[in-house]
């Protein structure tokens, strides 16, 4: 595996930038990181001297973990910046947070920011490339290339697949970039919620299809993807309750009979079991929800060996 | 001092027409053809256009309280550098500008520093905190020309009520900032595709239409002379129409920005697209476009609203609503809408003089013999660039940094003396 000059020094801010071609390529070079992770010694060096940022300004361990784990098992130092957003705004901006990490020598930064745009700006004053680890509602990029990668793996080509997306749509950035990325793929993907969590036009803005019941999104489809639903959209009046939010759209054994017999099970994590998902199907053998962590390590390590240009 | 305009087309009566002007003691004298008069200064137009000194019912100089972003001298020299000689300016100073002491300091700082006329906008509400009448009948008294309180908006009906019946009552206009906030919430830009795509929080357009339905029925009510700043939507436009067709003394402004410029600009990210109202849809911007031109919009104000470099350097969403307008607001407008096609060169001059002049009751806005000797020269043909050195507001926000637009000011006279001069005229 060679590193290609279309990779080298590129940010990864959301998938939109990049074609069919080269989301494939990725997932190639994330299927050989993948059987590095399950070696006994689980490490290369392929980046070793490289140094990598874990920029967090919004509280993720699971996503940051990740990211720091793929750059260990490529032999990068990792230096990890994390901070709550009201510290940053009382103090340091983030453009001097920046320049004061810059000055430290860093190639590449992985950053999760609740402001849409942010890797943008992290990019703009350091000049060095980003992985967008989440900004705000607006992208999450490596989540949407460990969501195809699972699908690709279990079901190959995604062209033709229906894919249903249940749950809270307005506030998924995971929804956003896996909307891009597997549309680009050839998937046709559905988005379902009620219709105070779905943003407008997303029809006209993402060309996919748009269903608040149910049943009907589920018909057929070969991948069902629950969202996780967060209690504070309750308090915001966007819906009642976790009971009446369940009782419409919770992903269940009798809901499901909707989908195509051996439907993908998909969640980004974590689960609220029983309010978005039922045990019986996160459990199920149809689920690849503990697996998309796995790929989330394999995925962000392909994605950090093509940007930094590793040594096979 | 005498100064003696030659080669030059003055604008009047809608008509460019070859000829000169007599300036004496703060006076347009004479215009007419071979004045062959003597002056102190004479200035050589070469062909460029002389319009009315424009006048823009919407500023923010930041004097008192913000004066790192902008003050009278700065503010009012960008005034000058973009045409206007009078603004209006927003009270949402530090303090706000709710009493007569602060009405005077303004007024004070600008008629001993300013190079521009500068008109005061009392608040509405004591601080511009929505809960109570400030006095604005004795800021009347101390020349204020409208209450607002701008950047903000009552939300409790029944004070706006209580507001414009008191206002109407001492002929005092008000002018709305419409946003409902609950509907507004934390939004960041305008509530469309754009929004979607980006995953930001919603300004809907909504926010600002009930509003103006609801200060429309209250002006109706109240007999309140009523005008609406920076409206930005069609279906706002549809509300002031009927208003208008009642024949309700309603009026209303547009701003540079939401006519040349939709929601598409903020894919970038660039926080100089960040303003409220937000960058509506194309639909919008067109409609207002139409607007202007059929005189609907009464007349075109910047909201010229200065903020530093490290406030607007932020993540998207946590930098400061507004831009920078005075410099570009016409030069953008004549690129945009006039060399387009798209707007009579005498509908957009209309729109910066004597239109505003109207809605507020402001003199100026014309070039007449006896009048006072407010105008400015324009070369159409030459352009300026926009650069941060060549910007004289102390801030830089704007979407238009480092852009050459046409339509060069190469001088300014307000009251009878040169307020602006191109270094090229030095």
């Amino acid at each position: 595996m060679t590193p290609t000059p279309q990779f080298l020094g590129r940010n990864m801010f959301d998938l939109d930038d990049y074609s069919r071609e080269e989301i494939m390529y990725i997932l190639e070079a994330a299927k050989g990181m993948k059987e590095i992770n399950l070696r006994e010694y689980k490490k290369i060096p392929t980046l070793r001297g490289k140094t990598i940022c874990t920029l967090f300004i919004e509280n993720s361990t699971r996503t940051r973990m990740s990211f720091e784990l793929a750059a260990n098992r490529l032999s990068a130092d990792v230096v990890s910046f994390q901070a709550s957003i009201s510290a940053l705004q009382k103090g340091e901006s983030l453009q001097d947070t920046v320049y004061t990490l810059d000055a430290m020598g860093i190639d590449l930064y992985c950053i999760r920011h609740s402001s849409p745009g942010s890797p943008q700006l992290v990019h703009k004053h350091s000049g060095k490339p980003v992985i967008n680890g989440g900004d705000g509602r607006h992208a999450h990029p490596t989540q949407a290339l460990l969501d195809i990668f699972s699908i690709w793996e279990k079901l190959g080509d995604l062209k033709g697949l229906k894919i249903t997306i249940v749950g809270d749509i307005l506030n998924s950035r995971v929804v956003r970039s896996n909307l891009i990325g597997m549309q680009k793929l050839g998937a046709k993907v559905t988005v379902c919620g009620p219709k105070t969590l779905m943003p407008g036009n997303m029809e006209s803005v993402y060309g996919c299809k748009v269903e608040y019941d149910l049943a009907r999104a589920l018909k057929d489809a070969d991948v069902v993807m629950g969202l996780r639903m967060q209690l504070e959209r309750m308090t915001e009046g966007l819906f009642p309750s976790l009971e009446e939010y369940s009782k419409h759209y919770v992903l269940s054994k009798d809901t499901l009979k909707y989908a195509k017999r051996h439907a993908l099970i998909m969640h980004p994590g974590p689960m609220n079991r029983g309010v978005e998902i039922l045990p019986e199907i996160a459990d199920s053998s149809q689920s690849v929800i503990v697996e998309q962590v796995a790929n989330g390590v394999a995925v962000r390590m392909a994605l950090m060996f093509l940007i930094l240009g590793g040594k096979a | 001092m005498k100064i003696y305009i030659k080669n030059a087309n003055i604008y009047q009566n809608g008509k460019l027409k070859k000829s000169e002007i007599l300036i004496d003691r703060k006076k347009i004298v004479k215009i007419g053809t071979k004045l062959n008069a003597s002056a102190e200064k004479i200035i050589d137009a070469q062909g460029a256009c002389v319009f009315p000194g424009f006048i823009d019912l919407h500023v923010h100089l930041r004097d008192p309280g913000h004066t790192y972003k902008e003050d009278i001298v700065t503010g009012t020299k960008a005034a000058a550098h973009g045409g206007f000689t009078a603004v209006c300016c927003m009270p949402n100073t530090e303090p706000v500008t709710d009493n007569i002491a602060s009405v005077e300091y303004i007024q004070l700082r600008a008629k001993e520093h300013g190079s521009a006329k500068v008109y005061v906008i009392g608040a509405i509400t004591k601080g511009s905190k929505g809960e109570e009448i400030s006095e604005m009948a004795t800021m009347k008294n101390g020349g204020i020309v409208a209450v607002s309180d701008d950047g903000k908006c009552v939300q409790n009906a029944r004070l706006m009520l209580a507001c414009m019946k008191y206002a109407s009552n001492f002929d005092i206009p008000l002018i709305i900032h419409a946003e409902d906030y609950a509907l507004a919430g934390k939004g960041q830009i305008h509530s469309g595709k754009i929004c979607t795509q980006l995953g930001f929080s919603g300004l809907p357009a909504l926010a600002e239409e009930v509003i103006i339905a609801r200060d429309i029925m209250l002006a109706e009510s109240s007999g309140a002379r009523l005008h609406i700043a920076h409206i930005s939507t069609a279906k706002s436009l549809e509300l002031v129409s009927q208003a208008k067709q009642k024949g309700l003394p309603v009026t209303c402004e547009v701003t540079p920005h939401h006519l040349v410029l939709n929601e598409e600009a903020v894919l970038g990210f660039d926080t100089n697209t960040k303003m409220k109202p937000p960058l509506r849809s194309e639909k919008d911007r067109l409609a207002c476009v139409e607007a202007l031109k059929n005189g609907l919009i009464d007349c075109i104000a910047t909201d010229h609203a200065p903020h530093a470099d490290f406030e607007k350097e932020k993540e998207f969403d946590h930098a400061p609503f507004g831009i920078i307008g005075l410099e570009t607001a016409f030069p953008v407008l004549y690129k945009q809408l006039v060399l387009s096609g798209q707007l009579s060169l005498e509908r957009l001059v209309e729109a910066f003089s004597s239109a505003p002049a109207k809605v507020l009751g402001l003199p100026g806005g014309s070039l007449d013999e006896g009048k006072a000797a407010d105008l400015t020269i324009i070369d159409l043909n030459k352009e300026t660039l926009f650069s941060p050195e060549n910007i004289l507001s102390k801030s830089k926000n704007t979407p238009w940094l480092n852009h050459s637009l046409p339509g060069r000011v190469m001088w300014t006279i307000c009251n009878g003396n040169i307020s602006y001069q191109d270094f090229q005229n030095e």
